[in-house]
């Protein structure tokens, strides 16, 4: 009108946290574990992060323009799709399958689904169980850190599913093992872990569900047959659970909206890891029992409503 | 340890801005627009007409319904008109208009000794001077006094939460008429037969703390509650649930547990109409935001200009991007400065362009920001996807009429959606269908 006042309904304030500062917040949170990455797959690390986040990027770009949309590249969320996605392959991993993997997560993942907030999937695990069910040979072919050896090298999981062979928690700890690029430091992650609680930008329910039912289950079996089945600590350090705990399973996306529903997230992730690790065919099982619950997750949200204010003793 | 309820937020409050600036009487206005509709319930009647001549307190209208109060003139002058005017609520309402004389002379008025009056005088009296809930929603007092059959309440709280950011008023009175605010509680709890009575304050006020502390000392039954500093503690069932821990039933009132909540400028005005026979024909108003010259807090007469206001306090130091009228988190932005201040404006708020501005909106990522901070329970993100949607049958199980509209969740909200817009057009769109 003539004052020219902004009219709106209130509230009149926010709280300055924005989309953006949340995907600026994981990527901030990543830094230890690149850090790590680089260090231990050095040049094979830049190389494999910079194809899988421009080839997310590009693709968001190309799919956005197919279906005339705005171009949002710059909320941050391709970005963290395409670092994720770098972090969950084998650092080995030939670069036109990685690109083929980030097209995918992107495409796939997200796009198909109307873009940021409506896929169900979280979009880097997509990118890696397409690349898993084309490529299975090139997905469980690892390296040696520092070294670099082209000579073909088992995981720890692995080493303990099909050989019955153990690796020192503390190597585990430190990162020293075959791995996914982003996988292998347990230091790099937790700090980074840490800062996500710290700052409030995930929900501590789901990595604590997710990781104690690990522990717990994991030391049941452990009691009942020490020579099967490795220590809990293993089962933690071991392989992409403490990242998928807490890079994976807390994408908001595609966890749940209640407080109770991301306990029953997290824990159902846990049980479902245990049995693909010990019972199914696979070493590891983060990839499919995250996958498998983020399908659970409106079911979730629907039976976990909380009871409101003022309905105390009713229904 | 400090009680409190579940959810809520922890907005920047802004009070240094005001909370030390005395209460202030503002000059007289020339010229007042007192609207009709200032309470809940049913607008009140004009029993003046233009050219009558109407002095501070005469009443210019009347409440004819229950869940309606009278009106008075806040100064003295000629009635000019009854036309539609600038409303800070509705927009534009009908509104009597006083060309002042400058005379300032007062209508007569009887005084009481409160121990003197039964019930039922002080019921009348209340709704005859036109006693209204000031913490914002204008419920008329009386109306919420009168207990309906077979209720009782053991329990009086007043409220000194004041929870809305910026907003200095109920402090200053908490501070500089402590004794007054006291009389009114006293009146109330009498009225009610109530054994008990707190008082809430929110515990960044330990001035006001300290005050009611020193002069309730040798009372029983009346107890100051420190209140965590959350938003919105001063929500009525908010503040019911942190005091007494007893939860208001959904759609119930706060009766139903046995209770009834005032604001403490309610309190005050309850103990001038009776003690002194005032009508309600001023109110304080914190007149604030970055970007007022000299904010303050101000004794105003219902009706004059919000512009006069801010002119008062030195004007504003750069351009205004938002004005509004109540406090950030549930007022309302203005078109123009030429709204009155009527008996619910508890503060006018300036935004500077920079803070008024407005990111635009982003796909919910589920992060369920909204669902933690909501007082009140209820999950805005799923309510939000069917609002958009239509579905109105659905929205009733999401319990949107419990919706308190505080304006956490948006608050809160990371991809800036419009949550509290969308919810009242989905409460309207509710009730609009059910009367059909």
């Amino acid at each position: 009108m003539k004052e020219g006042f902004i009219i709106s309904a209130s509230p009149h304030v926010k709280s300055g946290m924005t989309v953006g500062s949340m995907m600026r917040g994981v990527l901030y949170a990543l830094i230890p574990t690149t850090i790590a990455a680089i260090y231990l797959f050095r040049i094979k690390a830049v190389i494999l992060i910079l194809v899988c986040v421009v080839s997310s990027l590009l693709t968001e770009i190309v799919f956005q323009k197919l279906r005339h949309k705005k171009i949002s590249i710059l909320d941050g969320s391709a970005l963290v799709t395409g670092l994720l996605l770098a972090l969950i392959l084998p650092p080995g991993i030939p670069l036109g399958t990685a690109a083929l993997g980030a097209i995918i997560a992107i495409a796939l993942g997200k796009q198909i689904f109307g873009g940021l907030g409506y896929n169900i999937f979280n979009p880097a695990l997509v990118g890696r169980a397409f690349l898993m069910a084309s490529f299975p040979v090139i997905l469980t072919t690892w390296i040696n850190p520092i070294t670099l050896d082209a000579v073909t090298q088992a995981t720890p999981l692995g080493l303990m599913k099909f050989q019955g062979v153990s690796t020192p928690v503390i190597n585990l700890i430190l990162g020293q093992t075959a791995g996914s690029l982003g996988e292998t430091s347990a230091i790099a992650i937790l700090l980074g872990g840490i800062f996500l609680l710290w700052k409030g930008y995930i929900d501590w329910r789901i990595p604590v569900g997710y990781i104690s039912t690990v522990f717990v289950i994991g030391e049941l079996i452990h009691i009942l047959n020490p020579a099967r089945f490795p220590s809990p600590l293993f089962q933690i350090f071991a392989g992409g659970l403490l990242f998928g705990a807490f890079f994976m399973a807390t994408d908001p996306v595609t966890s749940p909206i209640t407080k109770k529903g991301r306990w029953i997230f997290g824990i159902g992730g846990g049980i479902l890891l245990i049995f693909i690790r010990i019972w199914g065919g696979l070493p590891e099982g983060v990839m499919y029992s995250i996958l498998l619950m983020n399908m659970t997750v409106p079911l979730i949200n629907r039976f976990t409503r909380p009871k409101p204010f003022g309905y105390r003793g009713r229904k | 340890m400090l009680h409190t309820f579940k959810g809520g937020v922890h907005p920047k409050y802004f009070r240094y801005l005001t909370r030390n600036r005395s209460l202030m009487i503002a000059s007289l206005p020339e010229k007042v627009s007192i609207p009709l509709s200032q309470h809940i319930g049913i607008p009140a009647e004009p029993v003046v007409k233009r050219g009558d001549y109407v002095k501070v307190g005469t009443m210019i209208a009347r409440g004819t319904k229950f869940i309606s109060t009278s009106i008075h003139s806040s100064i003295s002058g000629v009635v000019s008109a009854i036309e539609n005017q600038p409303h800070p609520v509705l927009g534009s309402a009908p509104a009597i208009i006083i060309e002042g004389d400058g005379k300032d002379e007062y209508e007569a008025v009887s005084t009481n000794n409160p121990e003197s009056l039964s019930a039922d005088e002080i019921l009348d009296i209340l709704k005859q001077k036109g006693i209204v809930g000031l913490g914002g929603a204008t419920f008329p007092t009386h109306a919420k006094l009168t207990l309906p059959k077979g209720k009782k309440v053991d329990t009086f709280i007043l409220n000194g939460a004041e929870c809305e950011p910026y907003l200095t008023g109920d402090y200053r009175i908490m501070v500089e008429k402590t004794e007054e605010i006291i009389g009114g509680l006293k009146i109330i709890k009498k009225l009610l037969n109530a054994e008990r009575s707190y008082i809430g304050i929110e515990k960044d006020k330990p001035e006001a703390i300290r005050r009611f502390r020193e002069l309730l000392d040798n009372e029983e039954n009346i107890e100051v509650v420190p209140l965590k500093v959350k938003y919105p503690q001063g929500g009525e069932k908010q503040l019911i649930k942190t005091i007494l821990n007893r939860e208001v039933p959904s759609g119930g009132l706060p009766v139903d547990v046995g209770c009834i909540v005032n604001n403490v400028g309610t309190a005050l005005s309850v103990y001038e109409a009776i003690r002194h026979g005032k009508p309600l024909y001023q109110r304080v108003v914190t007149v604030t935001g970055s970007i007022v010259r000299n904010p303050g807090n101000l004794i105003v007469r219902i009706g004059t200009r919000i512009g006069e206001l801010i002119d008062q306090c030195g004007g504003l130091t750069e351009k205004a991007g938002k004005i509004i009228v109540g406090g950030p988190m549930m007022g309302f932005a203005q078109h123009t400065l030429d709204v009155p201040v009527i008996k619910s404006t508890t503060g006018i708020l300036c935004l500077s362009e920079k803070e008024a501005e407005k990111e635009g909106e982003l796909p919910c990522i589920h992060c369920a920001r909204c669902v933690d901070v909501c007082p009140m329970g209820l999950l805005p993100t799923e309510m939000r996807k069917e609002i958009r949607a239509g579905h109105w049958e659905t929205l009733k199980e999401y319990n949107l009429l419990d919706c308190i509209e505080c304006g956490c969740c948006e608050f809160s909200c990371p991809a800036n959606i419009p949550l509290v817009q969308l919810f009242k057009l989905g409460k309207s769109e509710i009730r609009r269908i059910e009367r059909l």
